[in-house]
């Protein structure tokens, strides 16, 4: 079946490239992810080596849009928005797609989340939540950074480094 | 239900409310049955004197009673309880918890366990609201709170009184004059948010330079436990000192203030000057945490 004009030029283009990752019938596919920073979305989105999904990763792909970036795609599990919203930390301009049966069944960016619960560790050693309380760490997102609900410190920079 | 954390979580509004209900109370116009048959839960990790007695002498001054841990040694921590299970238990004792604890935020997370309003007296180098709301009412006793110049001297990196103090005058369109040895200046991330929300925030390497232009000048002791280790701390230690030299010729209007205790910061001969407050200051933490007492109990 003759495809499009769009899908002609991507085809070509997975083939001067090497195909990088095969397609996927339905699950979830990260794309335009800051490039290096695959497998830190991964944990953020709690998907370890000891979780079942079957998954590709990509990273330091060409892009037209960012220049290089990384992609993830998730088999057979479609990512809610406030699982995917996490990433925006680190992946501000990272899009979803959810596929079902080959196709593009809905595409959504990402939205920094205004609290973020558990993911990043408070770099003052000083806090309470860096001790062995029953809590989770917690950050109020604001313009200027991430402020630590329970110490006040403001992370500006260096987000990926405090990643739990 | 209402906790006291944080200055951060008042606004000019509800801090001028509790210093004008404090105003009241030193003027003796309160009930001294007013907390009659409630219980205050004194929990304090870290040593104290004036804190945790004022806070018991306002709420014996209210009609309440005031029960205490008598040491970390002797309390359930040291068998590995967490402070959130000693806060949940405390809860079913007591009507209210004042907690002091070496850890930034252990306040915070006492106020998400704690069946009852939970008042923060400091923790770690995070905050100390009674401090500042204390320090206030003893700089309007002199003066307005509005555009004043407070210079802030000493450990201003380690020095939580001077954090919330800094945050509070910061709503009074008050300019920040800070001066600190090397190494403990005021943290850069609270510096760049006072001057974002509009406060000038002037750095000064030698206090003689500012001295005659303030109308506050708050000095703070170095905090010689939050240092990593002696060396460090002995390396800036009696850095600076308030004499009755340095005080030549500054406003009339000067108050020298100080959340105590000093070490060596102040020289016992500025005592005598008109300028020295600290004592004052000391003694209006009592109406002050009386108004605390009431607005989390009354």
């Amino acid at each position: 079946m003759k495809g499009t004009a769009r899908e002609d030029r991507k085809r070509e283009k997975d083939a001067r490239q090497g195909l990088l990752i095969s397609p996927i019938e339905n699950g979830t596919v990260i794309d335009h992810i800051t490039a290096g920073e695959a497998l830190n979305v991964l944990r953020i989105i709690g998907i370890t080596g000891t979780t079942q999904e079957s998954i590709s990763v990509a990273t330091n792909v060409e892009s037209g849009k960012i220049g290089y970036k990384d992609i993830v795609k998730i088999k057979n599990r479609e990512l809610r928005k406030d699982e995917v919203d996490k990433i925006a930390l680190i992946a501000p301009k990272a899009s979803i797609n959810i596929i079902r049966d080959y196709k593009v069944w809905e595409k959504k960016g990402v939205e920094i989340p205004s609290e973020v619960l558990g993911i990043v560790r408070c770099p003052n050693p000083g806090c309470i939540s860096n001790t062995n309380e029953p809590i989770q760490s917690c950050f109020l997102v604001q313009a200027k950074g991430m402020r630590c609900v329970y110490c006040d410190w403001l992370i500006s920079k260096d987000i990926t480094n405090n990643i739990i | 239900m209402r906790h006291i954390i944080s200055i951060r979580d008042l606004n000019r509004h509800e801090i001028d409310e509790i210093l004008d209900q404090a105003q009241n109370l030193q003027a003796h116009h309160h009930d001294p049955n007013a907390l009659k048959g409630k219980l205050l839960g004194l929990l304090f990790f870290e040593p104290s004197t004036r804190t945790r007695m004022s806070f018991a002498s306002a709420m014996a001054r209210l009609g309440g009673q005031s029960i205490s841990m008598d040491s970390v040694e002797a309390s359930s921590m040291v068998k590995g309880e967490t402070l959130a299970d000693t806060i949940r238990v405390v809860s079913g004792y007591v009507d209210t918890i004042v907690l002091r604890h070496p850890k930034e935020g252990a306040a915070r997370l006492a106020s998400e366990f704690a069946q009852v309003p939970v008042i923060n007296a400091g923790d770690g180098a995070g905050q100390h609201p009674s401090q500042t709301l204390l320090d206030l009412f003893t700089i309007r006793q002199s003066m307005q709170l509005r555009g004043i110049h407070v210079g802030l001297l000493g450990d201003l990196r380690y020095g939580r009184t001077a954090h919330s103090l800094a945050h509070a005058l910061s709503l009074y369109q008050a300019t920040l004059h800070t001066i600190s040895p090397k190494g403990l200046e005021l943290p850069s991330g609270l510096a760049s948010e006072l001057r974002d929300g509009g406060t000038e925030v002037i750095e000064h390497d030698d206090i003689q330079e500012v001295v005659k232009d303030l109308d506050v000048l708050y000095v703070t002791r170095i905090q010689r436990e939050r240092f990593p280790d002696s060396a460090s701390y002995f390396k800036v230690a009696s850095s600076y000192k308030v004499t009755p030299e340095l005080l030549t010729g500054v406003r009339d209007h000067l108050v020298v203030l100080h959340p105590l205790p000093r070490v060596d910061e102040i020289d016992p001969r500025v005592d005598r000057l008109p300028y020295a407050r600290y004592f004052e200051q000391s003694a209006y933490g009592i109406p002050v945490r009386m108004a605390m007492l009431l607005r989390v109990m009354g």
